[in-house]
């Protein structure tokens, strides 16, 4: 087999242990302490914010108006396919306009 | 029991509402596994193992890294590491939802876990938010579909690579910025919601400007969790018991 082919499954077998090894390692405690239960109820939010933060810093005026549309859409109608749709809407369009 | 099969979480109902809740997602990574295929063609991939690594990693961005640090020649075990670092935060995913999915078979479990992507994580909280439970019918509904399309992609990104459109004009290298932030939203009505945001956005630019990425992802992460873990139970229950 190539280097290639041994590179992918390596990298295969260390993301798969990510995925197994949280829930491994939490799965050895009896009871988990309400600061961890805390912590990881915290986890979507915290994680998902790090995807979007530097993208949001690095954007153009495009990307910000983009982004300011989706959170207000998002908190008038609570919708993913709403919010994601007006949102990419105002990026196209700014970009075409500005671009 | 004819009943039965009305019951609101009946296998099948329970898969088509995966599939319907995989739509948006499909939609917004379908760009980035085209992507992926052309950009890994260009960096020295066959189609093969394009297609070998969409089906075995299935992680979009860690693929990303691996194939640019491929195409510089970087050394291999190094290329190995950085996909690892990349997907370090699969570690607090597979914390977060093994809790939901404790009541499944070993072999439906590690399957979960297979496929346990951002987005595959962020719809899996949102119908454990709603429902209460995840089964195994919705979580394969929602999840499968991406799996199939993000390998299909790679594959016809791979040999229609030269095809695809400027990604920049059509808006699609911001589209994964902008699902992610809808997730973001989707989760604020839990406790701490406002501050752990804030402290993983603030660490995580921080952690880009001076660590440098992809360590801006678990640092941020780490950042916002901690805050949420030290100051939750004594403001939950009223007082500090420890």
């Amino acid at each position: 087999m190539s280097t290639t082919v041994w590179i992918i499954l390596a990298g295969a077998l260390l993301t798969f242990l990510t995925r197994v090894g949280g829930h491994v390692v939490l799965s050895r405690f009896e009871r988990i302490h309400p600061r961890v239960e805390a912590g990881l109820n915290a986890v979507p939010a915290a994680v998902l914010t790090t995807l979007v933060a530097p993208a949001a810093m690095n954007g153009g005026v495009a990307e910000t108006a983009a982004l300011v549309t989706g959170i207000a859409v998002s908190l008038v109608t609570g919708g993913m396919m709403p919010m994601f749709l007006s949102s990419a809407a105002v990026l196209i369009l700014l970009r075409h306009l500005l671009g | 029991m004819s009943v039965e099969i009305a019951r609101e979480d009946a296998p099948p109902r329970e898969f088509m509402d995966g599939l319907r809740d995989s739509v948006p997602v499909v939609v917004a990574a379908m760009p980035f596994g085209l992507l992926f295929g052309a950009l890994a063609v260009e960096n020295g991939f066959t189609t093969f193992e394009v297609v070998l690594m969409s089906a075995t990693i299935f992680a979009g961005a860690s693929q990303m890294v691996g194939i640019d640090l491929f195409g510089q020649k970087v050394a291999p075990w190094l290329i190995v590491l950085s996909i690892f670092a990349v997907n370090f935060r699969h570690v607090l995913y597979s914390a977060t939802t093994g809790r939901r999915i404790a009541h499944w078979g070993p072999v439906q479990r590690l399957m979960g876990f297979f496929l346990l992507a951002d987005p595959v994580f962020a719809e899996a909280e949102r119908r454990g938010e709603t429902h209460g439970k995840i089964t195994f019918g919705w979580y394969m509904g929602s999840a499968l579909p991406l799996y199939l399309c993000w390998v299909a992609e790679g594959w016809v990104g791979a040999l229609f690579g030269n095809l695809v459109p400027d990604p920049q004009a059509l808006g699609i290298d911001f589209l994964l910025p902008i699902y992610f932030l809808g997730l973001v939203m989707s989760f604020r009505k839990r406790s701490f919601w406002l501050p752990v945001v804030l402290m993983s956005a603030v660490v995580s630019v921080i952690a880009y400007r001076t660590v440098g990425s992809p360590w801006h992802v678990s640092i941020g992460a780490i950042a916002g969790v901690a805050l949420a873990a030290a100051v939750a139970p004594g403001t939950r229950a009223g007082k500090e018991k420890s």
